[in-house]
């Protein structure tokens, strides 16, 4: 199959003449009639004579055009603004929702000639981390379909396992580019804060959205980074850092490198398959000449209040807006998991418990600054497990809201802070269910991220396994 | 402090929100709230003496631009109103804020 290639090899592919854009559109959209009433990746599809007149277009112009995404399928959580195309954010608020204008990611794949297929299911507003608050149906894990594919970008994730798209756009603000990336055994890039544009990104909790690449390697996401990544006029949190070539990057020595190994991370409540395929993964770093060492990280039960009391405080207030009266529909459309989030920020921003929540939240924020500042400064990277437990089945953390937010507990703590991390396949459980692991950085060390994902990928094949459907 | 959540104040934060909440709702509501709050307000025991608080981490400050009509980004009367369910004359329709006597 065309779509088991990596972008680089699409494009040399593709400039060789030996396959045409019109070939990967058609192949995508045959995987898409047939695998995706299996796993509900899609909320939209785009029509399929729209994409591959863009794909006949692509064709004419890849001779002599530099970009590095020319004629590429990809596909949009359906978080993202697309001028005249449905935008659903997986709420019924939004079931009819045509947006005037594009998000800045969107509009710069469409001008690096990347080819839109489809807008993809998520937890509504992003609130979940297993694609199951969503008004469209749950997504199904490609590995097991009784199993969830993770989230709240669980859509994207599905769809790239599956060969229905070459890569996806997801949107992180508490582990929704890493949770699904990690159970559907796809590679995820949660940015640095700022580091790509949120214009046009519909806002869960504004600081501590990013916007990121999704894809089949490491490889390919600094391929949709390096296009994806710079400030914008248009967003005034987006970073003036220069973006550097990524993809340059990927081949320099990771030798004496260090990576930390916080061990609160992987005490009690992480299941035993993960823990031993992080340490197994830790092994094979040191053998590309990495250091490995334990570190601590003393604040990590404090994660998970910090994260859900400023990010549902935020959503309350960015969800004010949702009035019905402009577009989308009234506010008793809101999922039963939405109502709550909203709920609980209300309640942590009132009179009365301000100062007890939300301020001591945000003072806790800058503790876990420093703690991460301070475990950052004796190593380049961090290595952590992304989930405590493999897929769960369809509607087990449904059923219970707070363990449906404890899910989150590894992922949670990076995104006050504003690091980057990089979500990579690293074994399987007994049960042949995918096992990721992230690895974190300083403020804008992507380059180091991307470099030790990509050569941990070049001794590793656990990213080549891809789910045969039943 | 009032830490113990009560049923009047999921009562008041729906109101708050503009949240329509059933009488059935606001009980289960109650009862998960009542049991997240719980969880996250073990972040009391933290101490944060003299600790600033962080409300973004951009490094950023105090972002300008020109006070100038980018023309780009203006939408038409049409576009404006083109997702909304009720329009009269060019204008939304909204419900009156104050009732007539």
């Amino acid at each position: 199959m065309l779509l088991d290639k990596t972008i680089s090899e699409l494009k040399i592919g593709l400039l060789k003449g030996e396959f045409t854009s019109v070939d990967l559109v058609n192949e995508c959209y045959r995987n898409i009639k047939t695998i995706n009433p299996k796993v509900n990746a899609f909320i939209t599809i785009v029509d399929q004579e729209i994409a591959l007149k863009k794909a006949k277009e692509a064709d004419k112009k890849l001779k002599n055009a530099n970009s590095l995404l020319l004629g590429i399928p990809f596909v949009l959580k359906d978080a993202y603004l697309s001028k005249d195309l449905l935008t659903t954010c997986a709420s019924d608020v939004l079931e009819d929702f045509i947006p005037p204008y594009s998000a800045t990611v969107y509009k710069k794949l469409e001008d690096a000639g990347a080819i839109l297929l489809g807008k993809m299911n998520m937890d509504a507003w992003g609130h979940g981390g297993s694609s199951e608050n969503t008004d469209f149906g749950p997504v199904k894990n490609p590995w097991n379909l009784e199993r969830v594919a993770g989230g709240s970008s669980g859509g994207p994730a599905a769809a790239i396992a599956t060969r229905m798209t070459s890569f996806a756009i997801g949107e992180d603000t508490g582990g929704s580019i890493r949770n699904p990336s990690a159970w559907c055994n796809t590679t995820g890039l949660k940015v640095t804060y700022g580091r790509v544009s949120r214009y046009g990104c519909i806002a869960y909790a504004s600081s501590f959205d990013s916007v990121g690449p999704m894809g089949k390697t490491v490889q390919d996401c600094a391929y949709i980074l390096e296009t994806i990544a710079g400030r914008d006029p248009y967003d005034a949190t987006s970073s003036p850092q220069p973006v550097p070539s990524y993809i340059q990057k990927l081949s320099e020595s990771v030798k004496g490198l260090t990576i930390g190994l916080p061990k609160e991370f992987f005490r009690e409540g992480l299941n035993e398959e993960i823990r031993n395929s992080i340490f197994f993964m830790a092994k094979e770093l040191k053998k590309l000449g990495i250091k490995i060492k334990e570190i601590s990280m003393p604040l990590f039960d404090y994660g998970i209040p910090v994260y859900y009391l400023i990010g549902p405080s935020e959503t309350s207030s960015n969800l004010a807006r949702y009035d019905g009266i402009r577009f989308g529909q009234g506010r008793e459309n809101f999922s039963e998991e939405t109502m709550r989030r909203i709920m609980i920020g209300t309640y942590a921003l009132s009179a009365g418990y301000y100062d007890a929540y939300y301020r001591k939240a945000q003072q806790a924020r800058t503790l876990f600054v420093r703690e991460y500042q301070k475990a950052l400064a004796e190593c380049e990277a961090l290595l952590m497990p992304v989930n405590p437990t493999p897929p769960t089945k369809i509607g087990e953390l449904m059923s219970d809201p707070l363990q449906n937010l404890l899910a989150d507990v590894y992922t949670t703590s990076q995104n006050p802070v504003g690091v980057p991390s990089l979500a990579v396949p690293c074994g399987f459980t007994k049960d042949n269910l995918p096992i990721g692991a992230q690895i974190v950085g300083n403020m804008f060390s992507e380059d180091i991220l991307l470099r030790i994902g990509f050569q941990y990928q070049q001794v590793t094949d656990w990213h080549k396994k891809y789910p045969i459907l039943k | 402090m009032k830490t113990k959540l009560s049923q009047g104040d999921i009562q008041h934060v729906a109101k708050l929100a503009k949240l329509p909440v059933s009488k059935e709702q606001l009980k289960k509501f109650y009862e998960q709230l009542l049991s997240v709050v719980g969880y996250m307000s073990k972040i009391q025991k933290l101490d944060t003496n003299n600790v600033v608080e962080t409300s973004q981490i951009t490094g950023l400050e105090n972002v300008f631009r020109e006070d100038e009509i980018d023309e780009k980004r203006l939408l038409t009367q049409d576009q404006t109103l083109a997702n909304t369910k009720r329009k009269y004359k060019g204008y939304f329709v909204v419900d009156a804020v104050f009732d007539n006597e």
